[in-house]
């Protein structure tokens, strides 16, 4: 199983419905988030150019932020999800410094905090809170492995990106484009 | 042309940036840790090569700093922890991908084996703060005082004196692992660009060499042990700045997150930090003041060996400070 997500940055009208369901739905304290917008404009006035992007932890299959961890409380799960024990997590914050999408914080108690795919509810056969939450149907979750889930069928169809595959993390939120 | 215009980062207030998470605990650390492999260093490997009646500094006395500035810079690394009650997570197991990993061990063996160097010249020590410094005397007076109380403490001092070679050839070994630790700590991130080079290892172990060479020639007494130390101290600042400019080719000359990285030195921020007090005040002007020394000026030396040691530790706060902004755009 390889959990993936993909985001289609051509019908996301930055709402940020997913990520308000994302710090209801599992208590992210106020003031932090797991998943974020951004609003790229590229070009020169008057050839303009936006993407909008719903971006979070992107489940990397080469995770330096595991590799970094000393003590192991960052690891990786069943379907290939990044999550941190926050009972081992000493809050060294190397798992920070070596994460290239910024997508972890320190929690105000302690432990680094991140997207867990919402593994709670995906091991129940639900989507994750964005993805269930989005007014746009622009979010498509599910296993790679399993060629009629929504992200492996959207994943033909479709032209996509990832952010900084420079970085050589191998990320797995594709964006459509 | 492609211009970016903006990127409005993260919808939500407060949270963007939170890159900069590393503070002054971390290049206090480091900056200790490269201090204490230079005088752990030097003492050993002229013990071992026979030098130590020249160098009597060097070899007995300076190596007592180590274990000193090693607790600061464990306490400093526990400061830096946001969970630091969970500290002992780091030695339940070892991981060796993770540099934070073996270098808590590394520290680990240091600390004991950093004690027990200078404990085998206890008397050493005293005879050379004797009417200098009332509570080293003291703290030297009580430990012998234990000694006799305690046996177990009298035994490890006996048995310091007695294997002086085997502890002293491995903590001549741990003290380069611990001063090329304190680089690869941040080489190892490959998310922060300005880090993400091997130079970062060999780098900061020259640098921590010099400080540690800095701080041998600001203690010694004769005449012969100050130069000889200075002269080391000329040909590690030689060393240091060819790396810095390779440092710079070797960005200048690689992808554009690292072009843009170095271009915080060149032209950024941290310019007037970096070449005016590090390159100028930390390295070039102190060379300049030893090599007037060798050329028969009278200069004290505390004032190059204070700079050379400020110039070491501002280096390692504006590294972990500039590497910290330093990421990949997309
Ligand atoms: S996006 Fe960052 S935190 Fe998530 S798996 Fe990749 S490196 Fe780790
Ligand atoms: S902050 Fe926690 S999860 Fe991150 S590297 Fe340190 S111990 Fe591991």
């Amino acid at each position: 199983m390889r959990y993936a997500m993909a985001m289609d940055t051509k019908k996301c009208v930055g709402c940020s419905d997913c990520v308000v369901a994302c710090q209801t739905e599992n208590n992210v304290p106020h003031g932090f988030c797991r998943d974020w917008i951004v609003e790229n404009v590229d070009g020169t006035y008057p050839n303009l150019e936006m993407e909008i992007r719903s971006e979070r932890c992107n489940q990397c299959e080469d995770t330096p932020c595991v590799r970094t961890c000393p003590t192991g409380a960052s690891h990786i799960i069943e379907g290939g999800i990044v999550k941190v024990t926050h009972v081992e997590c000493i809050g060294c914050g190397a798992c920070i410094q070596a994460c290239p999408y910024d997508a972890r914080y320190f929690h105000p108690d302690g432990y680094v905090d991140k997207c867990t795919f919402c593994d709670h509810r995906v091991s129940k056969g639900q989507d994750t809170a964005c993805v269930a939450v989005c007014p746009t149907k622009c979010l498509y979750f599910g296993d790679l492995h399993d060629e009629n889930s929504p992200v492996s069928k959207i994943l033909r169809e479709r032209k996509w990106k990832v952010n900084a595959p420079e970085a050589g993390t191998k990320p797995q939120v594709y964006f459509l484009i | 042309m492609k211009e970016e215009l903006f990127v409005s980062g993260r919808n939500i207030p407060f949270i963007d940036p939170v890159l900069h998470i590393w503070h002054w605990q971390i290049p206090l650390y480091l900056f200790v840790g490269g201090l204490a492999a230079g005088l752990i260093f030097f003492s050993t490997y002229f013990y071992l090569t026979g030098k130590e009646k020249e160098y009597p500094i060097a070899v007995q006395v300076a190596p007592f700093l180590a274990p000193i500035v090693i607790v600061l810079g464990l306490i400093a690394l526990l400061l830096d922890l946001r969970h630091p009650a969970f500290f002992w997570q780091l030695y339940t197991t070892i991981r060796f991908d993770s540099p934070m990993s073996w270098g808590a061990w590394t520290l680990g063996a240091v600390m004991p084996l950093s004690v027990l160097w200078p404990l085998s010249y206890l008397t050493e020590i005293r005879a050379y703060f004797d009417g200098k410094n009332r509570y080293i005397i003291n703290l030297i007076d009580w430990i012998f005082k234990m000694m006799k109380q305690y046996w177990i403490i009298e035994w490890v001092y006996k048995l310091s004196i007695e294997y002086r070679k085997p502890i002293a050839i491995v903590n001549m070994v741990l003290s380069i692992i611990l001063g090329v630790y304190t680089g690869i700590l941040l080489s190892a991130f490959n998310a922060r660009p300005l880090w993400n080079t091997s130079l970062l290892g060999p780098l900061f172990l020259v640098s921590g060499l010099s400080t540690g060479a800095a701080a041998i020639m600001w203690m010694a007494k004769s005449h012969h042990e100050k130069i000889a130390f200075s002269k080391i101290d000329l040909i590690l600042i030689g060393v240091e700045l060819f790396f810095i400019v390779h440092l710079f080719m070797g960005f200048l000359a690689s992808t554009a997150v690292q072009q843009e990285a170095a271009g915080l030195f060149l032209g950024g921020e941290f310019t007037a930090v970096f070449w005016g007090f590090f390159v100028v005040g930390g390295l070039v002007f102190p060379a300049i003041l030893e090599i007037l020394e060798l050329y028969g000026f009278k200069i004290p030396i505390s004032i190059p060996a204070f700079f050379i040691l400020f110039g070491g530790a501002l280096f390692r706060f504006i590294m972990v400070d500039a590497g910290q902004i330093t990421r990949y755009l997309y």
